[in-house]
């Protein structure tokens, strides 16, 4: 396991490559810019099982500007827009 | 004594098997597929215990939280909740979770614990879990919860005998524990102090092996892909098209040549006269011309459900969701407007899973633009009528060619149509988020495949019996009546009410180069689109006299230009003719403004593409 999470930067998911894996520190939804309220946009994240100490792993990006991504959150799949993974803050 | 009616509601997150395990229980035949949002409806079935309980249960559709977002999802809470008019809370609540995926589905079900409600956790798609190496310490689980546990496998025969039985059982012993509803809104930090109570439980009672679903991984390695994936799904759309053209003409002959053999029966055997022209020509000509088309239906069905059975329409959202962006369309639109391809009322219904109010009305208004399976016959009819047959590149068929292009044409039409409404209307927009759940892919099962190509089979053929036949009996009788004077020289139907009002509706339709027949045509063709092609069938069998057997496309080879033809075409991309369609955005929208709004930019587009198709045409001297 990655126990270098201490080590390594924190970044916002929305800026990861494909391939990147790492472990979500703390959700910002300020950051994000999004359409959504920040209570919002972080009630949601959480409710597809985006909290603090979930494995992501960005297995796919789409074309147009490598956007949305396809994340891989412990045993599921979701497809979230670059936008709103600004909020999730990885390292 | 006989025990009163016990209420059962399936709740869960999306695409854990509610509706499957619904149908598994009351044998009905609700819409099951692999994407979440398929259920966007309260739907309610009855059963009978193993020990004989009278048993009701409703099922709703998915949602992630009682916040009800979007309308689906409000469906859903105002149920759990009783808040929805005229209903009673439910008895027991049946949370469903898929057993691959457990950390959704506790934490809400540790939030509908609040409402009191008493409840039941059935661990569904346990087969897949098993396969996979996820074991779930049943009992432990239960403990940790409070609340009673099974498995289940909703798609296998016996799947739901366990929890058939924990029903009696838990039933037997309902009646005094109803408990205060102490539900309310989350907050996000309890939300978040819930997610981590679900992930301890998790972790307490459940073993997950460290091996992801490798097939779905492979295969979204080259269906993901950024370049390959919209390749694929281009590749997919084209053999889809291509395959209602090429697949279906053997078939297609075959009922032809039946109908053919019946009208010529019928003509041989009946007295000439009103019975004999009545079954020639308006019940054999014009319903079994829509009858023709039914394996090209069974076709885009098939195509339709193996997809979505599949598992790829959530990723086919995936690939479009910026290219919809740019059009200024919701992530979550593509796959109502997909739908959109079967028929635009279960595309306009899908919409509910759109949270933002404006970009789900814009969905519904674009949504009749996407080809629907009633214009097939439209299209099929003229083009095999006009378009020779011949291969373009040795491989790719001309007629399947000209179909692409015109579903090519609604698509790019209603994208268009997108951006200008969000560009003149909603200027203030802000693109909503797309997010939405990846689920693995599932092999897709022949019952339920066989079952939905024969529900859509029926109903088409319902509609061909009921809207289109009764429609028929109207063109006909207008076709044949006044009758002629006695020595008169002039074809018989020129005397009729329909030649009165085809000729009356001429001048309008005269520069989009449609003639009096195809003025008829229309008409009775804005109840259902198939209805055109019955009446253009039924006109022209009676005015070709009564040893006119030929079939419909071979009369109107003969009888319209190119440029007519390809008129026509241009007129059903855009025509607003379906009244079913019109009723459910009413419905949808609560607001007859909005049909309004619908039908006469449609009819606007219809007139505009037709009176430049013809005119081009006419000039290129296809005239
Ligand atoms: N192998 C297996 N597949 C299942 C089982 N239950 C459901 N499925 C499949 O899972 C997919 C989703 O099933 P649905 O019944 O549509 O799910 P739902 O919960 O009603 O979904 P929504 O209406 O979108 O909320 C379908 O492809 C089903 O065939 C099961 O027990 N085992
Ligand atoms: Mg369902």
């Amino acid at each position: 396991m990655t126990d270098t999470n201490d080590t390594r930067p924190h970044m916002p998911l929305g800026l990861a490559q494909r391939g990147y894996t790492g472990v979500i520190q703390q959700l910002s939804a300020r950051q994000a810019g999004s359409a959504l309220s920040d209570i919002e946009l972080e009630s949601r994240l959480i409710e597809l099982g985006f909290v603090e100490g979930a494995r992501v792993e960005v297995l796919h990006e789409g074309l147009v500007g490598r956007d949305p991504i396809a994340v891989r959150v412990d045993s599921i799949t979701i497809a979230v827009r670059r936008r709103e993974a600004m909020a999730i803050i990885v390292a | 004594m006989e025990l009163p009616l016990l209420h059962l509601a399936l709740v869960g997150t999306p695409n854990s098997g509610k509706t499957s395990l619904f149908n598994a229980l009351t044998g009905s035949r609700q819409k099951v597929a692999n994407y979440p949002g398929v259920t966007v409806e309260r739907k309610e079935g009855f059963f009978v215990t193993p020990l004989g309980r009278q048993v009701s249960v409703v099922d709703l559709p998915g949602t992630y939280s009682l916040r009800g977002r979007s309308p689906d999802e409000e469906i859903t809470r105002d149920f759990v909740l009783g808040k929805a008019s005229g209903e009673a809370v439910p008895d027991l609540v049946l949370c469903v979770a898929d057993s691959t995926n457990l950390r959704l589905t506790i934490r809400l079900l540790l939030e509908l614990k609040r409402t009191g409600r008493p409840m039941v956790l059935v661990l569904n798609m346990f087969d897949i879990a098993a396969r996979r190496g996820i074991t779930v310490d049943v009992e432990r689980l239960a403990k940790e919860l409070g609340l009673p546990v099974v498995t289940s496998i909703a798609v296998r025969k016996g799947g739901t005998a366990d929890l058939l039985r924990l029903t009696d059982e838990v039933s037997a012993k309902l009646a005094a524990e109803a408990e205060a509803n102490s539900w309310r809104a989350l907050s996000v930090a309890e939300l978040r102090a819930t997610q981590r109570e679900a992930d301890r439980i998790i972790a307490d009672c459940v073993s997950l092996p460290s091996r992801p679903d490798t097939w779905t991984a492979r295969i979204d390695a080259v269906v993901l892909h950024p370049v390959g994936g919209l390749v694929v799904l281009a590749l997919i759309l084209f053999v889809m098209f291509q395959a209602v053209f090429a697949w279906a003409q053997p078939l297609m002959e075959l009922l032809n040549s039946g109908f053919d053999a019946l009208g010529e029966f019928v003509h041989a055997t009946l007295p000439a006269g009103l019975l004999q022209s009545f079954l020639q020509n308006g019940v054999i000509s014009g319903v079994g011309s829509v009858i023709v088309f039914l394996p090209q239906i069974i076709i885009i069905f098939l195509f339709i459900l193996l997809l979505e059975d599949f598992g790829y329409m959530a990723r086919a959202a995936f690939l479009m969701d910026r290219i919809m962006g740019g059009a200024g369309l919701h992530g979550r639109a593509f796959i109502p407007l997909l739908s959109s391809f079967a028929c635009a009322i279960p595309g306009i219904m899908a919409t509910r899973v759109i949270d933002n109010k404006r970009d789900r009305l814009t969905t519904i208004l674009i949504a009749p633009l996407m080809t629907c399976s009633a214009r097939i016959p439209v299209y099929t009819l003229i083009i095999s009528a006009f378009i020779p047959a011949k291969d373009v590149w040795g491989f790719i068929n001309l007629q399947g060619l000209v179909m692409f292009g015109l579903y090519a044409a609604g698509i790019i039409s209603a994208l268009a149509v997108s951006f200008l409404i969000k560009f003149f209307m909603l200027r203030d927009y802000a693109p909503a988020p797309f997010m939405l759940e990846l689920p693995d892919y599932k092999m897709p099962r022949l019952k339920s495949i066989v079952i939905g190509i024969y529900t859509r089979a029926k109903m088409f053929l319902v509609r061909a019996g009921t809207t289109i036949f009764s429609m028929m009996v109207l063109i006909w009788f207008l076709a044949s009546f006044p009758q002629p004077p006695a020595g008169a020289t002039e074809p018989a139907i020129d005397f009729s009410l329909a030649a009165i009002i085809g000729k009356a509706l001429e001048p309008l339709l005269a520069p989009v180069g449609f003639n009096w027949q195809i003025a008829v045509a229309l008409i009775p063709g804005m109840a259902a689109r198939e209805v055109a092609v019955a009446a253009l069938g039924t006109v022209y069998a009676i005015e070709g006299g009564k040893e006119a057997a030929e079939q419909i496309g071979q009369v109107l080879a003969t009888k319209w230009s190119l440029a007519t033809a390809l008129s026509m075409l241009a007129w059903y991309i855009f025509a607003p003719q379906c009244a079913s369609t019109l009723a459910v955005i009413r419905r949808e929208t609560g607001s007859w403004t909005w049909m309004a709004v619908t039908f006469t930019y449609m009819l606007v587009l219809a007139y505009a593409a037709s009176l430049v198709t013809y005119n081009v045409a006419v000039a290129l001297g296809a005239g």
